[in-house]
């Protein structure tokens, strides 16, 4: 009786907090997986818009290449390209692990680096094409 | 010796009661938007720096706009499924979950109609 009063008392072991626990790749991959999936949903308002303004007129239209050429627009685009390529590039990456491919630790390690290092390539070579080719100017 | 009753076994739908019919029309869905997504960037691509008129002439074309109206769906339909587990996965009280889960269903639905309507209206177009 005396013992279990003292066990009782004493804390018990806490699994560690997300603060202090250094993030696998895997992890930080299926965390990203979710935000960008949460922006993209968002994103499909600026897709509605960006649609609706082209079919609108003239000044729907230049309302929408204002805020599209807009800093702020730039970032928003920008977020929402490299969304794009991140989901799409970690998608094909939980397919593959449906299919029973690349599940082991190694390959989820390996991939799940080279998807956030493609992604930011694809984002930015997007916008390199749209100044570089395009002639987009501020 | 299973515990479960003969008619769960037959329904084979497991504690969820719906068995795998989310998880195979997220994959499905997944797929199709592969080629969907990268057909949007492609397009969008070409008209950055466009004026109306031209990117009008663009999107009113079938290659163009039949695979954005099915990028637009496919992809509505895809955010609603993977919204949905989020929402399930970290709101708990059956009040507020069922309520985003319905403002999920009207947000794409809402989404949906207005972008369908602008290409039909692009294409339309004189």
């Amino acid at each position: 009786m005396a013992e279990q009063a003292k066990s009782a008392a004493r804390p018990r072991p806490l699994s560690p907090h997300l603060q202090i626990y250094r993030w696998p790749v895997t992890m930080a991959g299926s965390i990203v997986h979710r935000a960008t999936g949460i922006a993209l949903a968002a994103g499909t308002i600026v897709l509605a818009w960006w649609l609706m303004a082209i079919a609108s007129g003239p000044a729907a239209f230049d309302t929408f290449s204002d805020a599209a050429r807009n800093p702020l627009g730039q970032l928003i685009l920008f977020g929402f390209a490299w969304s794009l390529a991140y989901h799409l590039l970690n998608g094909l990456r939980h397919l593959a692990w449906d299919a029973g491919w690349g599940f082991d630790i190694r390959t989820a390690n390996r991939s799940g680096i080279l998807v956030f290092v493609f992604s930011l390539l694809i984002a930015i070579a997007v916008f390199a094409y749209a100044y570089a080719a395009r002639g987009v100017r501020l | 010796m299973s515990v479960r009753t003969p008619l769960a076994r037959v329904e084979g739908l497991g504690a969820a009661h719906s068995g795998t019919a989310h998880f195979w029309r997220q994959r499905v869905s997944a797929a199709a938007l592969v080629p969907l997504a990268i057909w949007f960037v492609c397009i969008a691509l070409s008209l950055i720096g466009d004026d109306r008129d031209a990117a009008l002439a663009i999107l009113a074309r079938p290659q163009d706009a039949i695979p954005l109206a099915l990028f637009v769906v496919a992809g509505l339909y895809h955010m609603v499924l993977g919204v949905q587990v989020v929402i399930e996965d970290y709101v708990h009280r059956e009040g507020p979950k069922i309520l985003l889960l319905v403002l999920t269903q009207f947000f794409a639905w809402i989404v949906g109609a207005v972008s369908l309507f602008a290409l039909v209206r692009i294409a339309l177009a004189p």
